[in-house]
C-alpha cells in the first residue's frame, strides 16, 4: 500500500465555545484527536484596566477590581485596598477586617460553586449547575445586603469597608453555613464517585510542584500537587491569623485532585465564616481618620467640618505618598496581586494586577499536549479561568 | 520578614552579584533590587538557585513607564519564595530601543508576561521565543500603558453595515477629553484666568 501523507489537523476552538468560560479563542493542532500544540489567543475581553486606573483617583479606580474576575469581586477589592492602605498606612478597625474577611470567604464559595458545577458541565453532567446556582444567588443576595449590588459591590474601601451590615444580617449567613453542608453533600455525592466524572478527570492535565511553581502557578493548582502554600496562612492578612482552618492540599496533581480540593476549601470557607461571626467585636467598620475615609452620614448633618471632608474626598479625593508596594492576596483561583506605584498624587502611577488566570491560562500548551481534545475543556475546566481578570 | 532581615538578603544579593547590581533598598517592607538590565538573566539565576534567596517562582513581570528619564522604562520582575516564605522584587532600566534578555530560559512563566509588556510598553525582549501581542487586537498599532498614549486611543470600531463587517474610524468624541488637576485646589491657578487678562495690568502702571 502507497503510504499516505497525514496532515496535522488545525481546529479553532472559540472565540465563542460553551467550554472556553468566556470569550477563549484556541489555535490546535491535533494529530488525530491527540492535542500537539494549543495556542491560546486572549485579550477579546481586554477593557484597559490598568489604563484606566492611571486616570481615576484611588477611590474611583476600586470599583474596577470587581470588573475582573466577576464571579468572586470583592476578593479583588481586597487586594487593592490593601496595597492602598499599605502605601498609606492606614489602619482597618477590627470589626472592618472581621467583615472583609467574611466577604472574602462567601466570595471564596461564590468562585468555587461556580467552577465546580461548571467544570461538571464541561464533562457531562449538567444537574449540579442547576442546584449550586440556587446557593450563588443566595450569597448574592448577602452582597446585596451590605453594598446594594449583587455583583459589583463596590464595598471594600481604603480603610475599611463601606458600611456595616445591616441588621440580622449575621444570623441569616449564620443559618446559611448550616443548611449549606447538606446542599454541598448532594451535590458531591453525584460527582466523586461517578464512573464518568472520573474518567473524564483522573490523570488528566497532571504537573509535578516544580513545573507548577517555574510555571506561576497559585492557589489550588499549586495546591493541587501536595504543596500547602497559602498566603492566608503564609503571610496572614487581616484577622487570618486569629481563624481556625486548614489548608487543603492534593496529591497528585490532576483535575480530580483540583476538584477535590476546591470541594474541601468550601469547607474550610464555611468554618471560617462561623468563626468570624461568632468572634465579630463592635465598633466602627471603616476608618475614622476622614483624611482617608468619609465621616458617616449622620455626622455630616450636624458637623460643618465633617461635610468639608466629604467634599474633599468626593472632589479631590486623598493623596497617597509616594513609592510602590506590591500586595497579593489568596484569591479564590490563586494569588491575585496588585503592584502600585505612588507618585504622591491623588491617582495611581501605575497599577499592575497580576491575575493568577493569566499564568494558568499560559501552561495550557504545556498542560494539553498529548492529551485527547476532549480533554482540553476538563483541564481548562480545572484551571479555573475567567476573561475578566486575564484579559483586564 | 522583618525589615532586618529583608536588609541582610539584599547585602548577602548585593556582595554576590557586585557587577550585576546597582542598588538595594528596602521600603514598606519590601525588598527592591535595581539590576543591570544585560545581566537580568543571571541576576535571575542566581535568585532562582541561591540557598539563601530560592526564589523559585516568577510571581509577575510588568513595565512601567518614567518618560521624563533617559531610560525610561522599568521592567519589574516580582519574586517569591515558597520554600522560604519571602518576596522580592527586581527592577531594570531600559528604553525604547534597548533589548532586555528574556527570561524565559530562567522561569518559562515569563513567556506571556514578557508579551504582555511588548505589547503595552513596546519593550523588546532578546531572545524571546514567541513575541507578538498579547491583549490588544489584532493588527493593533501603538503600546497603550506608554504615558503619551491617549487614553481614548486614536481608533473605534463599528459594525457597518454598507460594508457588512467591522470598519475601523478615527476616534471621534463629543466631548473633549478632561483631566483635572486636583493637586493644589487652594493655590490660585499658575496660568491666567480667560477674561482676567488685564489683571496684572493696573500694577504695571502703578510701577512708573
Amino acid at each position: 500500500m502507497a503510504e499516505v501523507d497525514i496532515k496535522n489537523y488545525c481546529l479553532n476552538f472559540g472565540p465563542q465555545h460553551p467550554a472556553a468560560h468566556g470569550v477563549l479563542r484556541m489555535v490546535m493542532e491535533l494529530d488525530g484527536e491527540t492535542i500537539e500544540r494549543v495556542d491560546p489567543h486572549i485579550g477579546l475581553l481586554h477593557r484597559g484596566t490598568e489604563k484606566l486606573i492611571e486616570y481615576k483617583q484611588y477611590l474611583q479606580a476600586m470599583p474596577y477590581f470587581d470588573r475582573l474576575d466577576y464571579v468572586a469581586p470583592m476578593n479583588q477589592e481586597h487586594a487593592f485596598v490593601l496595597a492602598v492602605e499599605k502605601l498609606a498606612g492606614i489602619e482597618v478597625p477590627e470589626r472592618g477586617q472581621y467583615i472583609r474577611v467574611l466577604f472574602c470567604e462567601i466570595g471564596r464559595i461564590l468562585n468555587h460553586i461556580l467552577n465546580l458545577t461548571t467544570h461538571a458541565m464541561d464533562v457531562g453532567a449538567l444537574t449540579p449547575i442547576l442546584w449550586g446556582f440556587e446557593e450563588r444567588e443566595i450569597l448574592m443576595e448577602f452582597y446585596e445586603a451590605v453594598s446594594g449590588a449583587r455583583l459589583h459591590a463596590a464595598y471594600f474601601r481604603p480603610g475599611g469597608v463601606h458600611q456595616d451590615m445591616p441588621a440580622g444580617l449575621a444570623e441569616r449567613i449564620y443559618a446559611w453555613t448550616e443548611t449549606f453542608p447538606k446542599v454541598l453533600e448532594d451535590m458531591e455525592a453525584l460527582l466523586i464517585d461517578n464512573r464518568i466524572f472520573k474518567q473524564r478527570n483522573v490523570d488528566i492535565g497532571r504537573f509535578t510542584a516544580e513545573e507548577a511553581l517555574a510555571w506561576g502557578f497559585t492557589g489550588p493548582m499549586l495546591r493541587s500537587t501536595g504543596m500547602a502554600w497559602d498566603i492566608r496562612k503564609a503571610e496572614p492578612y487581616e484577622v487570618y491569623d486569629k481563624m481556625d482552618f486548614k489548608v487543603a492540599v492534593g496529591t497528585s496533581g490532576d483535575c480530580y485532585d483540583r476538584f477535590m480540593l476546591r470541594l474541601a476549601e468550601i469547607r474550610e470557607s464555611l468554618k471560617i465564616m462561623r468563626q468570624c461571626l461568632d468572634k465579630m467585636p463592635g465598633g466602627p467598620v471603616l476608618s475614622t481618620d476622614n483624611k482617608v475615609a468619609p465621616p458617616r452620614r449622620a455626622d455630616m448633618k450636624r458637623s460643618m467640618e465633617s461635610l468639608i471632608h466629604h467634599f474633599k474626598l468626593y472632589t479631590e479625593g486623598f493623596k497617597v505618598p509616594e513609592g510602590e508596594v506590591y500586595v497579593g492576596v489568596e484569591a479564590p483561583k490563586g494569588e491575585f496581586g496588585v503592584y502600585l506605584v505612588s507618585d504622591g498624587s491623588n491617582k495611581p502611577y501605575r497599577c499592575k494586577i497580576r491575575a493568577p488566570g493569566f499564568a494558568h491560562m499560559q501552561a495550557m500548551d504545556f498542560l494539553c499536549k498529548g492529551h485527547m481534545l476532549a480533554d482540553a475543556p476538563a483541564v481548562l475546566g480545572a484551571m479555573d479561568i475567567v476573561f475578566g481578570e486575564v484579559d483586564r | 520578614m522583618t525589615d532586618k532581615a529583608l536588609e541582610g538578603l539584599g547585602d548577602h544579593i548585593a556582595n554576590s552579584l557586585e557587577h550585576e547590581v546597582i542598588s538595594t533598598t528596602v521600603a514598606f517592607g519590601e525588598l527592591t533590587v535595581v539590576a543591570r538590565a544585560e545581566h537580568i538573566q543571571k541576576v535571575l539565576t542566581f535568585l532562582r538557585d541561591d540557598q539563601e534567596c530560592m526564589f523559585k517562582q516568577l510571581t509577575d513581570l510588568c513595565g512601567a513607564d518614567y518618560p521624563e528619564r533617559a531610560k525610561r522604562f522599568d521592567v519589574v520582575y516580582q519574586l517569591l519564595s515558597v520554600q522560604l516564605n519571602q518576596r522580592m522584587r527586581v527592577k531594570v532600566e531600559t528604553d525604547a530601543d534597548t533589548p532586555v534578555p528574556s527570561a524565559v530560559e530562567v522561569f518559562p512563566s515569563a513567556g506571556w508576561f514578557e508579551r504582555e509588556t511588548w505589547d503595552m510598553y513596546g519593550i523588546f525582549f532578546a531572545d524571546h521565543p514567541d513575541l507578538r501581542r498579547m491583549l490588544t487586537d489584532y493588527g493593533f498599532q501603538g503600546h497603550p500603558l506608554r504615558k503619551d498614549f491617549p487614553l481614548t486611543g486614536f481608533v473605534e470600531v463599528r459594525y457597518s453595515e454598507e460594508a457588512k463587517r467591522v470598519v475601523y474610524e478615527p476616534v471621534k468624541l463629543t466631548q473633549e477629553f478632561r483631566s483635572f488637576d486636583f493637586l493644589s485646589p487652594w493655590e490660585s491657578a499658575k496660568y491666567i484666568l480667560p477674561g482676567d487678562e488685564k489683571a496684572e495690568e493696573p500694577k504695571k502702571e502703578g510701577a512708573k
